[in-house]
């Protein structure tokens, strides 16, 4: 337990040293538009890294969660644009889409008995040129409003914050719950300790697996529908950062890639710690280049300070 | 004064290509005993074992339970049936608590609607209950939410052991218990053995180590080939002996064959 709240302290402690540096930096980081912005800019990456929290939490990875949000967005927007569905029913088509690839990268990894990084490796690319094949390459533009709708705000004061941040806090809250108080998912963490004690306790591994696959297979379609609403568009080019992003912001949140150990809150914060870097640079007037490589930078910290700790 | 039989297996044959792990040999443990079985490397004590908890479907024979015929199709099948077995390398999830490993994939719901609707696990009552039974077998963990990882190899066996009582009905099978542990370390799980035994669980211990076999196993069945060789006492037999028949240096005095038991 304490080890536990160790390994969630690390990156709480990183994310207050990132913000009180940037502080001082800059004087609008500290503002609550400023604020406002970071928990927007956020959001996409934070909802696809609950799948891909569930999905490492199991032993595994999901490399096509980026692809497979583009391809959601893609299939929302063409089916409101394009064929005149009702954009509700088109957002549930686009969740269906991303939750059915989701199913295909589950099936191939307990049927067919692949490795995770290999599927999704596949999938990645399938999703990509699907999305390209279908979308013409195009960008979907003028959306009916109920797929841009969470990217209204409400005002808390002066500051507005969208709704498309609140719907992520409140995903993380379900999922922080979901995995620490259901035997669902206490089975997820069983599956990555020692999958072969799960299966022996009378767990069915196979069922789990697939879950967290269709899970984050869901989650990257709540992304996509966060995605569109940010950005107003329909766009097949979107998710590629957004991609390994979420193992970036998974690793920071002290979740191991060994599977078995972590938090999913966690990665709340470690999608914070590189918006604040991403962020707060900015403010500071660096390029974005070098944005890229403090992440990079982040992540191998990370990784270390996680090996070293369980060492000690 | 011999108690009935729980568990008996009775022509139990299985063949892996041209190799016969078992071949048409018999098996029983009785209420309340320590059953231990012993054989060299080879002679299908682990077949024996996967038939007995259903990790293993048998090509022919048949499994009595509490004097009725069962068939699993599977390890849940066995624990249904309330036949527990603690494989030799520990099924524990390291990074989890003690009683949640205690409670994986049994775990108590809440009551009311937490419970049916929400689906939430009622983690006190598993604490409280996993903290009582391992007091009641005597085994000491500083705390029951600490991490499996954070014990010693003699406390996650013992943790293994005490799982498998608590679910068992009949039957607990332990496959080597102390093969990994020290001296001081086995000693506290044979303890614990025998006092899984006095709660009127029957225990099939499967070991190479015969100081461990002679000390605590009421009879000896002795595995050779894939049958069964002898079943003996362990009152009645010498440790050299036994290790004779089971390496086949001696052939059994027909005084003291199996049915004479």
């Amino acid at each position: 337990m304490n080890v536990r709240r160790l390994a969630f302290a690390g990156p709480l402690v990183a994310l207050l040293l990132a913000c009180t540096f940037f502080a001082l930096q800059s004087p609008r980081f500290l503002t609550g538009a400023n604020l406002s912005l970071v928990l927007s800019q956020v959001m996409v990456v934070g909802v696809l890294a609950i799948g891909q929290t569930l999905v490492i939490l199991t032993g595994g990875i999901d490399l096509a969660c980026g692809m497979i949000m583009a391809l959601g967005s893609i299939s929302m927007s063409m089916l409101a644009v394009r064929h005149g569905w009702h954009p509700a029913i088109a957002i549930a088509g686009g969740m269906g889409v991303t939750t059915i690839a989701g199913m295909i990268n589950g099936l191939l990894v307990t049927r067919i008995k692949l490795p995770p990084f290999i599927v999704t490796l596949g999938t990645m690319n399938i999703a990509f040129a699907i999305t390209q094949l279908i979308s013409r390459a195009q960008t979907f533009t003028d959306l009916p409003p109920l797929l841009t709708w969470l990217g209204n705000s409400v005002r808390m004061g002066n500051t507005p914050i969208a709704y498309g941040a609140l719907a992520m806090l409140l995903l993380y809250a379900l999922a922080f719950v979901v995995l620490r108080d259901t035997a669902a998912g206490r089975h997820v963490y069983a599956v990555g300790n020692n999958i072969e004690a799960a299966r022996l306790a009378g767990i069915n591994t196979n069922r789990v697996l697939l879950s967290v696959y269709m899970l984050s297979g869901l989650c990257a379609g709540a992304a996509a529908l966060l995605s569109i609403a940010r950005t107003g568009v329909g766009d097949p080019q979107s998710g590629q950062t957004e991609n390994l992003d979420t193992v970036t912001a998974v690793v920071l949140g002290g979740t191991s890639l060994f599977g078995g150990r972590g938090i999913v809150v966690g990665s709340l914060v470690g999608a914070l710690i590189v918006g604040v870097f991403r962020n707060g640079l900015t403010l500071m007037g660096v390029s974005s280049v070098y944005q890229i490589l403090v992440t990079g930078v982040l992540v191998i910290l990370a990784v270390a300070t996680d090996q070293w700790s369980r060492k000690a | 004064m011999s108690t009935p039989i729980v568990l008996e297996a009775r022509g139990l044959v299985k063949r892996h290509g041209q190799v016969t792990a078992l071949d048409g040999t018999d098996f029983e443990v009785r209420a309340g005993e320590i059953m231990a079985v012993i054989g060299d490397n080879g002679a299908g004590k682990s077949s024996r074992i996967k038939a007995l908890s259903g990790a293993m479907i048998p090509d022919s024979g048949e499994l009595w339970l509490d004097g009725a015929r069962v068939h699993f199709t599977g390890p849940i099948d066995a624990r249904r049936a309330g036949i527990e077995t603690v494989y030799q390398d520990l099924a524990l999830a390291p990074a989890m608590s003690v009683a949640e490993n205690l409670f994986l994939g049994r775990e108590h719901r809440r009551t009311g609607i937490a419970g049916s609707l929400l689906r939430l696990i009622d983690r006190k009552r598993m604490e409280r209950e996993a903290a009582d039974h391992l007091r009641a077998l005597s085994i000491g963990i500083r705390s029951i939410t600490q991490a499996v990882e954070s014990l010693s190899g003699g406390q996650r066996q013992g943790i293994a052991v005490a799982r498998s009582a608590a679910f068992a009905r009949h039957v607990v099978i332990l496959d080597e218990p102390t093969a990994a542990l020290g001296v001081k370390e086995s000693g506290m799980v044979l303890d614990l053995i025998t006092r899984v035994r006095d709660r009127g669980l029957s225990v099939i211990l499967i070991s190479h180590n015969m100081p461990h076999v002679f000390e605590l196993a009421d009879r000896i069945h002795i595995q050779r080939l894939g049958q069964r060789a002898a079943l003996v006492r362990t009152n009645e037999i010498a440790m050299a002996d036994a290790v004779a028949v089971m390496t086949g240096a001696v052939a059994w005095p027909a005084t003291l064959q199996p049915k004479s038991v």
